[in-house]
């Protein structure tokens, strides 16, 4: 049996989620006894999984592949599934993958979980935790169906390298590519240059603690020494003092960087619920009594306009070390 | 133009969320029940699309009796007539069968608006899997929809990093979210609409058998964070040691 990983691309490079994939795949078919298929669409480097010990890549170079379809690549995964005796397939929590994942599940006639945070459980039956009520509880999911499509949560499993000899071998999915008639892409929006929110690994984000949009200036110069994403509360976004792609929270983003840095949020239950995934929370505000600090692992208690200049110097320092 | 909303009736944003029976069922107990936020951007955008095209809005939900209040909530906002499916939402497959079902017996909706995700469950994914069953085209996570003529569509679908822009034809499924509408255009029911509700037809039809795929042993709540370690405003150095040689993220 083996395990197999729908691996995506950025830029043409194998996606870090993929890396992530793969770590997670292999941990549990060292446990099982079983081998790491990867299947990706476009990836220049796709030997590069091999080091997080996928045994095979299945590469498909259809140039109408390459771009994304949902249905297209669901069916390019369940061929890649079907033809080579996986029925564990694992796919990330990007738009895409979460786009594209009942699709699958429907192809596949899998039992589907989403937002997965452990190896499944050693027993008789097939269970795995997964994150429900926003990050506010935990669910302990049984799979009943022979096959299994599992969706794992953003950041929780790290990259771990365990390189293997691996194959590259080129795959002609049968895919109905008439997915594509009436479904045209007309045009992409994508910020070019900048850190995405939702792959950065450290975000910075404020609220109404700032005041006004004029005041942004240090916050965005704070996230560019650290090389980090912007992000905003609510409130915010409302207000039109920032754009609407910025807001993180339940109804927002929900996002899962190693560092969250909150200024002038007072922590909301719909804020956190968006961003309690982060590995570690820094709160800076004037309140003590924000709920945040009871959030957040790290708390400064000030004044933004104090607090956040002087970090952003201490930061350049640190950097040049 | 016929539109089929469904709607998942979910605990209020605010809600402190309890497990109870052991751990095996999710306390209920004191909980307020709302329409789940993200489906009412595609509610409001349903009744933009009414007022400006016409059209026939139709409320899906498959729950018990207890969704009833959140399905008048719907009706008093604009949607038309409701039908509710007279089951407990097993599990996501369990649900989308019922809805698929739906679908296929009347065959004639234009337009199927669903949330992204519910945000009690998370697993975005009945819409989809009902795309898959009833072999319609579908967009998930759409922040913008305009109708171009009677059949072609543009929506706009968020992808990490920013938008993309679909031109399609109907119909369609879509999973809206915040951007659908705007913030302010979002719609709560009025004192007529709330009158005229009560007239409204809510047809309850029995569910069809379906088997479920996954299935919830138990719950736990997330493992409580420890103390918070606060740094004083003069000391910010301490800060950065704290993040390089602790939680070595920088």
């Amino acid at each position: 049996m083996y395990i197999l990983i729908y691996a995506e691309s950025q830029n043409g490079k194998v996606a870090k989620s993929a890396k992530e994939l793969a770590s997670y795949a292999k941990a549990y078919a060292d446990k099982t006894g079983q081998e790491v298929f990867a299947v990706g669409a476009g990836l220049e480097d796709a030997g590069e999984l091999f080091k997080y010990g996928v045994n095979k890549v299945l590469t498909v170079e259809n140039e109408t592949l390459k771009q994304f379809n949902a249905f297209a690549h669901a069916q390019m995964v369940a061929d890649a599934a079907k033809k080579n005796d996986a029925n564990l397939v694992l796919i990330s929590s990007s738009n895409d993958a979460v786009y594209m994942g009942p699709v699958l599940a429907d192809l596949l006639d899998a039992g589907y979980v989403s937002q997965v945070i452990s190896l499944p459980e050693e027993s008789d039956t097939f269970i795995v935790k997964r994150k429900v009520f926003s990050n506010k509880g935990i669910a302990y999911t049984e799979v009943l169906t022979d096959n299994k499509l599992l969706r794992i949560a953003k950041n929780s499993f790290e990259v771990i390298e365990k390189p293997v000899e691996g194959t590259l071998e080129k795959f002609e999915p049968e895919v109905d590519l008439s997915v594509y008639d009436e479904y045209k892409v007309v045009k992409v929006d994508k910020a070019t240059g900048k850190i995405s929110l939702s792959d950065a690994d450290i975000v910075v984000s404020a609220g109404r603690g700032l005041k006004g949009p004029e005041n942004w200036g240090m916050i965005e110069e704070l996230a560019d020494v650290l090389g980090a994403a912007t992000a905003c509360s609510k409130p915010v976004a409302d207000l039109g003092w920032r754009p609407h792609q910025e807001h993180v929270g339940q109804t927002g983003k929900q996002i899962a960087p190693n560092l969250y840095i909150a200024v002038g949020i007072s922590g909301a239950i719909q804020h956190l619920a968006g961003v309690n995934g982060s590995k570690n929370m820094v709160v800076i505000n004037n309140d003590p009594e924000a709920p945040f600090f009871k959030a957040a692992d790290y708390g400064v208690v000030g004044d933004a306009f104090e607090v956040v200049p002087k970090l952003i110097e201490k930061i350049k320092a640190f950097k040049k070390q | 133009m016929k539109i089929l909303f469904l709607m998942s009736s979910v605990p209020d944003t605010t809600s402190k969320i309890n497990f109870t029976d052991n751990d095996t069922k999710f306390d209920e107990s004191g909980i307020q029940f709302v329409i789940n936020p993200h489906d009412e951007f595609g509610l409001t955008k349903a009744v933009q699309i009414k007022e400006k095209n016409g059209a026939e809005i139709t409320v899906l939900n498959v729950g018990t009796a207890k969704t009833e209040p959140v399905i008048r909530k719907v009706l008093a906002i604009g949607a038309d007539k409701a039908v509710r499916i007279d089951a407990e939402p097993l599990d996501s497959y369990f649900t989308a069968v019922q809805i698929a079902d739906y679908i296929k017996k009347h065959n004639d909706f234009d337009l199927i608006i669903a949330g992204k995700e519910s945000l009690d469950y998370n697993g975005a994914m009945v819409h989809g899997l009902v795309a898959g069953m009833t072999g319609l085209k579908f967009v998930n996570a759409v922040m913008g929809l305009e109708l171009k003529d009677d059949k072609t569509v543009e929506v706009a679908r968020e992808i990490d990093g920013g938008k993309e822009y679909i031109e399609t034809t109907l119909p369609l499924i879509i999973g809206g979210q915040k951007g659908l509408v705007k913030e302010e255009e979002l719609r709560i029911p009025n004192m007529r609409g709330i009158m005229m509700a009560r007239k409204k037809p809510l047809e309850v039809l029995p569910p069809v058998d379906a088997p479920v795929r996954t299935k919830i042993d138990k719950y736990e709540k997330p493992a409580p964070k420890g103390a918070i370690k606060l740094v004083d405003k003069d000391n910010l150095d301490e800060l950065i040691d704290l993040l390089h040689n602790e939680a070595k993220v920088i």
